[in-house]
């Protein structure tokens, strides 16, 4: 019941973020500071991830290839179709949730056991327009971070390959260009803009209604984590299902 | 002035606020009083628009909050300032950003006028200097004036406070007392404050609402709550020694 009691404030919150929007010139600025909070600040610890997974992926690829009839360039092929179809849109998505989604319950339900919501409504400001949908637009660019770790997971591998030895770099490279299906970016981008959806308003919600005081908020964050990490997991399965299948 | 007619509020079984009628008037300080417990914050709460209430009305000058459309109230909410027991100052902000935050959200000033307007309220609370301190850098008092300088900044005909001088020490408190107090004279706001301070009631209280349980207990003013027989307000008046010793001078003089 109470599940079903907070699927259904969840999508009440989606509506009022939309009534009353604040003034174009305060928004602007609010927008400006969380694609820096949520996106530039990402941008190293994803940078980092895809790296090392994208190598760790074509190391493990290699080494569970001793048949002789299976051609080298496989592993390139292996670790592009990873990287772009799963890895970089999902497993960073799940970084993300803990990443940026903490800090979202976090700051927002920080602003609730300080009265900072309460002083924004006695003003008469849409608190949710006020702090929520300024991440949904910032999020609008979480394309571009998966867009890096996309090219840094498979740059990754081919570190791994010259530095490992595992398969030449040019066979790799041959992998990463054999068979190239366009609409896999489609799909990776389709579930990216979704899942930053998810990002965005998942962690808000456990901030925006979380009641009591400091611990709270910790415990909010924790239960917004979890919470965003099973509807990216849920939303991966139905997308991959309607786009692919 | 506000006027409220027999308002009731409920959390699920737990009836609050059991049908409390009272004005505020203008000009005037008019402080909420009582234990805790006592409805205090959910009356203030009531009155800001926060809680939605079951029975009963609010009326602002002649607008009865519950018959107003949406736009309506966020209009009538532009003329509320309202200063937070903890202050409520926004962190990612700088002092002169915080007090400009309800111009820039509301009027089309520029930001000279704005900063301008700012620096004026600022010093008008005795807060010069601090304008480009973050929250976090300023004390407790400092804080507390920052948030009356929000309040007042974009001229409200209401100002509310709840529990103002709560955490700060007996000078501080009294000094932001009399702040409030001037303000609301010079600019001839309505002013409703919540407090169990009995310093803030002898020194502000023009007119003193007595809470208890979620009713009225008792109306009066700094002037007559020594005098009252109303044994809640006086079990609550003289629940430290410094005011029974109080009382027994005022009885001896008398005598």
């Amino acid at each position: 019941m109470t599940a079903l009691n907070n699927i259904g404030k969840y999508f009440l919150m989606i509506a009022d973020m939309f009534r009353k929007p604040t003034k174009w010139s305060v928004m602007k600025q609010l927008i400006l500071k969380d694609i820096d909070d949520l996106i530039i600040g990402s941008l190293g610890i994803v940078a980092f991830i895809s790296f090392f997974v994208g190598g760790v992926v074509t190391i493990q690829t290699a080494l569970n290839i001793d048949n002789p009839l299976i051609p080298k360039y496989l592993v390139g092929f292996a670790t592009r179709q990873s990287v772009i179809l799963e890895f970089a849109p999902t497993f960073i998505s799940i970084i993300m949730a803990g990443k940026v989604g903490s800090f979202i319950t976090s700051s927002i339900g920080t602003m609730r056991v300080t009265e900072q919501i309460d002083a924004l409504e006695v003003m008469g400001v849409n608190s949710l327009n006020y702090l929520v949908f300024p991440k949904v637009i910032a999020l609008l660019l979480y394309p571009f971070a998966i867009s890096i770790a996309m090219f840094l997971g498979i740059l990754g591998g081919m570190a791994a390959c010259y530095f490992g030895g595992f398969v030449s770099v040019d066979n790799y490279i041959m992998g990463v260009q054999q068979d190239f299906t366009p609409f896999h970016l489609t799909y990776a981008f389709i579930k990216t803009f979704v899942f930053a959806f998810a990002l965005a308003t998942i962690p808000s919600f456990y901030g925006y209604y979380m009641k009591g005081g400091a611990l709270e908020v910790g415990k909010a964050s924790t239960t917004s984590f979890v919470w965003t990490s099973v509807v990216i997991i849920l939303l991966n399965y139905l997308l991959t299902q309607m786009l692919l299948s | 002035m506000i006027e409220v007619k027999n308002l009731h509020k409920s959390f699920g079984d737990t009836h609050i606020l059991k049908g409390i009628s009272t004005t505020f008037e203008k000009g005037k300080t008019n402080l909420i009083i009582g234990q805790s417990g006592s409805g205090k914050t959910v009356f203030l709460k009531c009155l800001l628009g926060l809680f939605p209430y079951e029975k009963g009305s609010i009326i602002y000058e002649g607008r009865v909050y519950n018959n107003l459309t949406e736009d309506e109230k966020r209009d009538l909410r532009a003329e509320i300032g309202m200063v937070f027991q903890g202050s409520a100052l926004f962190d990612s902000m700088t002092i002169l950003e915080n007090v400009m935050f309800p111009l820039r959200m509301f009027t089309k000033q520029s930001k000279s006028e704005m900063e301008d307007r700012a620096d004026f309220v600022l010093k008008r609370v005795n807060l010069d200097g601090a304008h480009h301190k973050m929250p976090s850098e300023a004390s407790g008092g400092m804080q507390k004036r920052v948030a009356i300088a929000r309040a007042i900044v974009n001229r409200p005909k209401y100002l509310f406070c709840d529990e103002p001088n709560s955490g700060l020490d007996p000078k501080t408190a009294i000094v932001i007392d009399n702040l409030i107090k001037e303000i609301t004279e010079e600019y001839q706001i309505t002013t409703v404050i919540n407090s169990h301070d009995m310093n803030s009631v002898m020194e502000i209280g023009e007119k003193i609402v007595f809470l208890k349980n979620g009713y009225k207990e008792w109306v009066g003013s700094n002037k007559t709550i020594f005098k009252t027989d109303n044994e809640a307000v006086t079990d609550f008046v003289y629940s430290s020694e410094l005011f029974k010793k109080v009382r027994k001078m005022y009885q001896d003089e008398n005598s």
